[in-house]
């Protein structure tokens, strides 16, 4: 019965974050479904990815959204969509069903006994894919470096931009010397 | 219906969900979301399979490099996002598109 109250409540969400008009509201259905998503695990067993998953997809991620929303802008969003509604609705009722003919009904099978434990399975049989986890976390970090200092040069170009406007409207049409030296040597160092 | 039947369907639902979104939305940054969505279904449904079939650490170590995999994912496209409405001055899938026919 909870399995059904909490899956139910999660898609109730998704589907809040997907037809929201804000996407700062978008990024807090995500959070609150990817909440209840978490207990789903944590009543599963998966004690270990339902923690991460709730500091993670519900914490960072919804910190990461609010944050490149904020530079981006929270425009109000069109009320036209991307193909037509009949169409994708009949594209994910044929896909959901695919799904269930394929997967349901599920033949539990009895726990194997004597089976490794999380910790071995993650760092001995699966150790390539630590690895590649943290060539993935490696690029995250280079991304969001990125992303800073493309902030930071933007913010210190329209600065540079203000003051050339601000001193040719005070010299009466006449452009500054410094900004043309300026110019110029960006110039000089493309050549 | 068994928990795990409960579970899995739900996580048919929440990837479909994704799905739908995936299909209409033209915000880029809805996209992202969208494929979140898709991604926690994905997700739950590992876990519910590996549950099913006894082998509920193997299916744990595969939901966890998913995990970080998706937040990968978010983060890039996050900045994508970013740096197309700084350059093109919107997010709008259709007002990116170039090509006409």
């Amino acid at each position: 019965m909870a399995y059904g109250f909490l899956m139910a409540g999660a898609v109730v969400c998704a589907v809040l974050a997907i037809r929201a008009r804000q996407l700062i509201a978008a990024a807090l259905w995500l959070a609150g479904s990817s909440a209840l998503v978490a207990l789903a695990l944590y009543l599963l067993g998966a004690h270990q990815v339902a923690v991460i998953e709730l500091s993670v997809g519900a914490g960072l991620v919804t910190v990461l959204f609010v944050f490149a929303i904020s530079i981006a802008g929270d425009d109000a969003l069109s009320k036209r969509e991307f193909m037509p509604n009949g169409l994708a609705v009949g594209a994910v009722v044929t896909f959901c069903a695919l799904l269930a003919w394929q997967a349901l009904p599920l033949e539990a099978r009895p726990t194997v006994t004597g089976a490794a434990p999380f910790q071995q399975v993650l760092w001995s049989d699966r150790a390539l894919d630590v690895l590649v986890q943290l060539v993935l976390i490696f690029t995250g970090v280079l991304c969001v470096l990125g992303l800073l200092k493309e902030t930071t040069a933007a913010a210190t170009g329209n600065a540079l931009q203000e003051v050339q406007a601000a001193a040719s409207h005070s010299a009466n049409g006449h452009r500054p010397a410094e900004p043309v030296a300026a110019e110029r040597t960006g110039v000089e160092e493309r050549a | 219906m068994d928990t795990v039947e409960i579970v899995m369907i739900g996580a048919f639902a929440l990837a479909g969900v994704g799905l739908y979104g995936l299909l209409v939305v033209r915000n880029l940054i809805k996209v992202v979301v969208s494929l979140q969505l898709l991604v926690k279904g994905v997700l739950l449904a590992l876990v519910a399979a590996g549950k099913a079939s006894g082998q509920v650490a193997l299916g744990e170590s595969l939901a966890l490099t998913v995990v970080v995999a998706d937040t990968v994912v978010a983060v890039i496209g996050l900045a994508v996002a970013v740096q197309v409405r700084r350059v093109s001055g919107t997010l709008d899938l259709k007002k990116l598109s170039n090509l006409r026919g």
